[in-house]
C-alpha cells in the first residue's frame, strides 16, 4: 500500500507487519516517534502484541532478552544515550543468540546535549555481536526493518539485529512508501534454544576458559552465515515486492577513479556529488555502504577512496576509514563529517573529491 | 501445607558450607514447582547452579545481567501470557542485586503490573565478589568495604517495595522453611507482581560457623531484629515466631555478639540497634493491629 510518513513512522509500520508479540518500549528523541506509534496499532488493536513501557533502556533490552528467551518476536527502538545505556544488555542479547530487532535513531553523544544525527552511538556498540544496517531513505528504512526479522531470526544466524537511521534526516523527513503484506516472507519464529519447560537447565551458566572462547566463536559463525542469509533475504525481497536492495550499493562505479563511500543519508547525498563530478569530467563513483556488521568490502582496487566518516575514534581516526583501510589495503582521504548533524551538501561532499589526499584525513570545518 | 519430597535443586551445588542461599532456593523451587523458570542475576546463585555444561537446576533458569532481573522476568511474563501459558517466573536475587543495582528494574516491574514473584535473598552483603556491603548491610557490620564496621542503616527495602502495592509481600527466613514454603506457595497463587524478602544467614560472610546457620536466623526473629510477615490486599499479619516475638525479644546483644562481622560494633551502636528494634516492632504492631 502507498502511503507517506516520517522515517520513524515506517519502521513503526514495519514492526507492525512484522507482527511481533513483544515490544518493550522507552522514550528518547529522534526515536520517540517509533514507539509511540507502536503504542498506537497496539491500543487501537492493529497490532497484537504486549506493549512493555519500561523504565529504562537498560531494561527495554533486558525485557526483549526475556521475551525472545521463551522463542516470540520482539521489538525495540532507542538512540544514543539509550544505545550506549543498554550497551551490557546489547552483549547480553547477542550472546544469547536471541534475534531481536530494535531501530536506532543515529544521534550525537552529550555532553553537550545534541540531538543531531552522528554515528558514535553505533558504532561504540559495533563489537557486541549485532548486526548492523544503515539505511538512507524512508522506504529502505521501512524495507530494512521488515528483512531484519527474517535475517534475525534465520537459524543460521540468531542475532540481534540494529537498524539505524540518521536522527532528524530521516527519523523526521516525510516521504512517500509503499508497506508489503509479509505473509510467509517471515517464517515464524522457531528459536531452537527457547525455553524449554520439560528440557530444564541452565542458560548462561558459569562458563569456564575452556569452553567460552567456542561460543564466542559461534557468534562469528552466526555473523558469517549472515552474509549469504542477507543476500538471499534481499534477492527474495526483490521478487516479492520489486524493490532491490545489496549489501552495499554502488553508484556510477564501472570506470570510476575515485569513489566516495559513506553511510546512512549521506550515502544518498553523494550521488548528487558524483553526477556533478561527472559533469566536470572527473571519473566519479559512489559507494553507500548498508551493512556494517558483518562488514562485507567493495573492491577498492586502483581507485582513489575518499571516505566519509559521521563518527571519530579518539585516538585512532574515522572508523569506517579505518575498517575499509584495513580490510581492502585502501589509503583513504578520511573526512569527517556531519557531527551533531553538521550541515553536509553534495556541494561540500564534491570539494572533498576535489581536495582529496590519499592517507591524510580531514575535519571538515576544522581543517579549511 | 506438606512440603513434597521432589528436589529441583540437585545434590551437585558448589555452595559454601551451611549456604542460606541454597536452602532458601531448595523451598522455593519444591513451592513453585516444575512450571517454573528462574530468572537469576549476577549473585552468589550464578555460581551456586555449577558450571556449564553440568547444572545443579531442575528446571530452567535464565542467568542475566546484574541489574536486569525484573526486567527480563517482565519480558518473560509478558511472552508466555502472551501465548496463554501459567509458567512460574520467579526472580532469585541477592540483596546488591535487588536493593543497589537493581532497584530500578525491580520498582518499574512491580509498577507495570508484572504477574511474577521476585525473592530477595539478603545475606546482608556482595558475597559473590567476597563480602563487600551493599545497602542492606547493617550498622555496625564488617565487610571488606567497611573495614571498621558500616556507620550507616540497612536501607528499608520493605518499606520501598510496599510503596508499590504488589499484591503480594513478604518476609521469610531461611532458619523457618515452612513459612517459607507457604508463602511461596500463596504468593504464586496470586496474579500479578508480588514481592519476598528473606533473611539468609551466611556463614562466611557473617563470620559465624558454618553449622550455625539456622541458629542465627533463629536468633534475629527472636531479638525482633527480623520479623517474619504478610501483606496482602493492605492487610498485615505477622506469622510463624514472629508471633511470639512482638510480645517479648531477647536483646540484640545476643544476635550481634555471636558474629564475627560485628566485632567492632560500638554501645552506642547496638543501643541503636535496640531502639531501630522496638521502632520497627511498634510500627508493625500498629499495622496490623490496623491502627496506621
Ligand atoms: C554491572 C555489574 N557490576 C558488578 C558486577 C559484579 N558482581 C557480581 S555479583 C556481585 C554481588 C552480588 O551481591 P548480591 O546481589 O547481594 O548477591 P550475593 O552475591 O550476596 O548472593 C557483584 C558486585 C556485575 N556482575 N555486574
Ligand atoms: S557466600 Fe554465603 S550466600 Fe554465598 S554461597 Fe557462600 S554461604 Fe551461600
Ligand atoms: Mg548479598
Amino acid at each position: 500500500m502507498l502511503t507517506f510518513g516520517t522515517g520513524n513512522k515506517a519502521v513503526a509500520m514495519a514492526a507492525r507487519d512484522a507482527k511481533p508479540v513483544v515490544v518493550a518500549a522507552y522514550p528518547i528523541t529522534p526515536q520517540t516517534e517509533i514507539v509511540e506509534e507502536i503504542a498506537n496499532f497496539v491500543t487501537d488493536g492493529t497490532l497484537a502484541a504486549r506493549y512493555i513501557p519500561v523504565e529504562s533502556e537498560h531494561s527495554s533490552m533486558a525485557a526483549c532478552i526475556g521475551a525472545a528467551a521463551t522463542g516470540v518476536r520482539t521489538f525495540t527502538a532507542t538512540s544514543s544515550h539509550g544505545l550506549v545505556y543498554m550497551c551490557e544488555m546489547l552483549h547480553m542479547s547477542a550472546g544469547a543468540r536471541l534475534p531481536i530487532v530494535m531501530a536506532n535513531a543515529n544521534r550525537a553523544l552529550g555532553p553537550g546535549w545534541n540531538i543531531g544525527a552522528e554515528h558514535s552511538d553505533s558504532m561504540s556498540m559495533r563489537d557486541t555481536g549485532w548486526l548492523q544496517v544503515y539505511v538512507s531513505t524512508v522506504q529502505e528504512a521501512y524495507d530494512a526493518t521488515m528483512m531484519a526479522f527474517r535475517i534475525a531470526e534465520h537459524t543460521d544466524v540468531l542475532l540481534p539485529v540494529m537498524i539505524n537511521l540518521d536522527g532528524f534526516l530521516l527519523t523526521h523527513i516525510t516521504q512517500t512508501f509503499e508497506t508489503v503484506e509479509p505473509d510467509d516472507f517471515i517464517p515464524p519464529t522457531a528459536t531452537p534454544h527457547a525455553i524449554d519447560i520439560k528440557n530444564p537447565g541452565g542458560y548462561g551458566t558459569l562458563t569456564p576458559g575452556n569452553v567460552h572462547f567456542k561460543f564466542r566463536y559461534d557468534i562469528e559463525r552466526g555473523m558469517r552465515a549472515s552474509i549469504p542469509v542477507i543476500e538471499e533475504t534481499e534477492a527474495e525481497f526483490a521478487r516479492r515486492f520489486g524493490r532491490e536492495y545489496h549489501l552495499y550499493e554502488e553508484y556510477r562505479c564501472e570506470d570510476a577513479e575515485v569513489v566516495i563511500i559513506a553511510m546512512g543519508t549521506l550515502g544518498k547525498e553523494m550521488e548528487v556529488a558524483v553526477d556533478i563530478l561527472r559533469d566536470e569530467g572527473v571519473a566519479a563513483g559512489a559507494v553507500r555502504m548498508r551493512w556494517f556488521r558483518p562488514f562485507i568490502v567493495p573492491d577498492l582496487d586502483g581507485k582513489d577512496v575518499v571516505v566519509i566518516d559521521r563518527e571519530y575514534s579518539f585516538g585512532y581516526g574515522g572508523i569506517l576509514a579505518g575498517e575499509l583501510q584495513a580490510k581492502s589495503g585502501c589509503r583513504p582521504f578520511s573526512v569527517i563529517a556531519g557531527l551533531g548533524g553538521q550541515e553536509v551538501t553534495y556541494d561540500d561532499i564534491a570539494e572533498f573529491v576535489r581536495i582529496r589526499r590519499p592517507g591524510t584525513e580531514h575535519w571538515f570545518g576544522v581543517d579549511d | 501445607m506438606a512440603i513434597p519430597d521432589e528436589e529441583f535443586l540437585l545434590k551437585t551445588t558448589s555452595a559454601c558450607a551451611g549456604c542460606p542461599s541454597s536452602l532458601i532456593l531448595r523451598y522455593v523451587t519444591k513451592a513453585a514447582g516444575a512450571d517454573t523458570v528462574l530468572v537469576i542475576p549476577a549473585c552468589c546463585t550464578s555460581v551456586i547452579q555449577g558450571v556449564y555444561p553440568t547444572t545443579a537446576m531442575n528446571i530452567p533458569v535464565y542467568n542475566v545481567a546484574f541489574a536486569s532481573a525484573a526486567a527480563v522476568a517482565s519480558g518473560m511474563s509478558e511472552a508466555f501470557r502472551a501465548e496463554g501459558r501459567k509458567t512460574n517466573v520467579i526472580c532469585y536475587a541477592g540483596d546488591g542485586g535487588t536493593i543497589d543495582i537493581g532497584i530500578q528494574a525491580l520498582s518499574g516491574a512491580l509498577e507495570r503490573g508484572t504477574d511474577f514473584l521476585y525473592i530477595c535473598y539478603d545475606n546482608e552483603a556482595y558475597s559473590n565478589t567476597g563480602m563487600q556491603r551493599s545497602g542492606a548491610t547493617p550498622l555496625g557490620a564488617m565487610t571488606t568495604t567497611t573495614p571498621g564496621g558500616k556507620k550507616d542503616h540497612k536501607k528499608d527495602l520493605d518499606a520501598i517495595v510496599a510503596a508499590h502495592n504488589p499484591v503480594y509481600q513478604a518476609t521469610a527466613c531461611a532458619a523457618y522453611p515452612q513459612d517459607l514454603y507457604n508463602k511461596v506457595e500463596k504468593a504464586l497463587s496470586i496474579p500479578g507482581p508480588k514481592f519476598m524478602h528473606i533473611l539468609a544467614p551466611c556463614p562466611p560472610g557473617w563470620r559465624f560457623p558454618s553449622e550455625k546457620t539456622i541458629e542465627m536466623g533463629k536468633l534475629a526473629v527472636k531479638t525482633g531484629l527480623w520479623v517474619l510477615y504478610e501483606r496482602e490486599g493492605g492487610k498485615l499479619t505477622i506469622t510463624g515466631a514472629s508471633k511470639a516475638a512482638m510480645k517479648k525479644r531477647i536483646p540484640v546483644e545476643d544476635y550481634l555478639s555471636v558474629q564475627g562481622r560485628f566485632r567492632k560494633i560500638t554501645a552506642e551502636e547496638t543501643a541503636e540497634v535496640q531502639k531501630t528494634v522496638e521502632d520497627m516492632i511498634a510500627r508493625l504492631q500498629r499495622e496490623a493491629d490496623g491502627i496506621c
